[in-house]
């Protein structure tokens, strides 16, 4: 339906937009939590991270986004400040503003004029179809809602690098189908570097380009599969025999990860 | 019909225990300096209730001007602790220190201070230390209240301290103000009172001093009239503020 044109994959790891190399992080009091963990993020690649709870998924995303510094190895980041934009498990929305008060933060706080940021928020709203929702306060909108305002939010800046640590976990299958499709809509457009965090190996090959499989904690790096179908997705990909075959051989370096810890 | 019920409930309650004091007092011949009737109390009230009306309205001024002064203090020092780590740590024995001492002991202390003429200022001082501590603790504990996830959006977008303060912290901790400011009030009404006690003289000429005054008379119905005059107050003020931060809350909510 989509008929639109597939992005080589191969050749752009080049211009790398953000990579971990050895990087391993300890907590005091809780040992190691990641590492030593390779990753390299393309321009424009989506990548998924999947893995067992605790394996330092959610670590190794806070090093990409530069919130933490590594115990050890060496982080680069190509994306500056205000290029980089992180959607959490829960849309952690100021309650007290308004969606589009909640979307203008990032701008607001980078100083953007206030004329200005409302329009960038208001256009960021109706991306994510929520254009009349701009006046809503986060406690009135539902939880599919919320995650959208928050995803608005992280695309308000114009991001080379979003990252997504579990966004949909807490939602329901539906809901989470959709917010896939317009993440993958989203990603059209300026086509960003997409790294995500996802329990749902169905949820990382239908998204991702790239999966890279986890052991469990701390986490190393397991396996890696490439995923050649076109970004976005063609209608009823999730039924094709590529997906059935790439969702199983996932799932198969999943079991082994788990099976076998390091 | 069990709303309505529901209702009446307090008021039945409060109604059959004067019942039952007025026909025990009438019953065992209770002499009424040491009892007096809810009658005799209805008498007295009514009889005083000018003088009673201006003491209770002393001593609300007195606690609400207390609040006010011990809001303006305590978040003006929370913000600041919020600002620096060594100052919070700094403050917080001694903010310990001002609670647990019970203000009765400070009394004579503040009372040299103000100075004897100024009897009004050594209980707005005494009453202040007392509503200090529900409001710094409830701001210091908000200020900290924000999303962790929040915070990391902030430090993502490197937002400067003051944007922190401003736009992360200081909302945050609109629940926990509203709170502290709730239960102070109530203190603040306790400290007013006990605060009248301990100074001790009657320039404050609020209700503690007509229940000191009537006491040292031995007119007991004049006693019990002012302490229902300040149960009445204190249930009042509680309803109205409580109804306050239930409206305040749900409008930082947006509900």
């Amino acid at each position: 339906m989509t008929g639109l044109p597939v992005l080589p994959t191969k050749g752009r790891e080049q211009a790398h937009i953000a990579a971990l190399e050895g990087v391993t992080v300890n907590y005091p009091g809780r040992g190691r939590a990641l590492g030593p963990f390779d990753l390299t993020v393309g321009a424009g690649e989506i990548v998924a991270l999947v893995g067992p709870s605790g394996c330092g998924k959610s670590t190794a995303l806070r090093l990409l986004a530069g919130l933490e510094a590594p115990s050890g190895g060496r982080v680069t980041r190509t994306a500056g400040r205000g290029e980089t934009s992180v959607v959490f498990q829960s849309p952690t929305l100021a309650p007290w503003r308004s969606a589009v008060a909640n979307v203008a933060l990032p701008l607001e706080l980078a100083g953007v004029p206030a004329g200005e940021r409302r329009d960038r928020a208001r256009e960021a709203l109706a991306q994510v179809n929520l254009a009349d929702a701009g006046e809503a306060r986060p406690a009135q909108l539902s939880g599919g809602m919320a995650m959208r305002v928050a995803l608005a939010r992280a695309l308000v800046t114009d991001p080379r690098l979003l990252l997504l640590d579990e966004p949909f976990a807490a939602l329901d299958e539906i809901t989470r189908r959709a917010l896939a499709d317009d993440v993958l809509a989203l990603w059209l457009g300026r086509r960003p570097a997409i790294v995500f965090v996802t329990h749902s190996v169905e949820e990382a090959v239908y998204m991702a380009s790239r999966i890279v499989v986890m052991t469990p904690g701390p986490g190393c790096l397991a396996a890696e599969t490439r995923i050649d179908a076109p970004s976005p997705r063609l209608k009823g990909f999730r039924t094709t025999p590529d997906f059935r075959t790439a969702a199983e051989t996932v799932s198969d370096q999943l079991a082994r990860a788990m099976a076998h810890p390091r | 019909m069990s709303r309505l019920a529901n209702r009446l409930a307090p008021w039945a309650l409060i109604g059959f225990l004067l019942a039952g004091w007025e026909l025990a007092c009438r019953a065992l011949g209770i002499p009424s300096y040491r009892l007096p009737p809810p009658s005799a109390v209805a008498a007295a009230l009514a009889a005083n209730l000018p003088l009673l009306l201006s003491s209770a309205w002393n001593t609300f001024a007195m606690a609400m001007i207390a609040l006010a002064l011990a809001s303006l203090i305590a978040c003006t020092i929370a913000v600041a602790a919020s600002l620096s780590n060594p100052l919070r740590r700094a403050v917080s024995p001694l903010a310990v220190a001002l609670q647990v001492t019970p203000v009765v002991a400070l009394a004579p202390l503040i009372q040299i201070w103000a100075g004897i003429d100024h009897p009004k200022a050594a209980v707005v001082a005494l009453t202040a230390v007392v509503a200090f501590f529900p409001i710094y603790s409830g701001a210091v504990a908000g200020l900290s209240a924000g999303d962790p996830d929040l915070e990391r959006l902030f430090d993502l977008y490197g937002a400067t301290r003051l944007q922190r303060l401003a736009k992360l912290r200081v909302p945050s901790a609109v629940p926990f103000l509203l709170e502290g400011h709730k239960v102070a009030v109530g203190l603040s009404l306790v400290g007013a009172v006990v605060a009248e006690f301990a100074a001790g003289s009657g320039g404050s000429q609020g209700l503690a001093w007509r229940i000191l005054e009537a006491g040292n008379r031995l007119q007991t119905a004049r006693m019990i009239a002012a302490l229902v005059v300040l149960a009445i107050m204190g249930g009042a003020l509680h309803g109205i503020f409580s109804a306050l931060e239930r409206r305040l809350l749900a409008r930082w909510l947006g509900r």
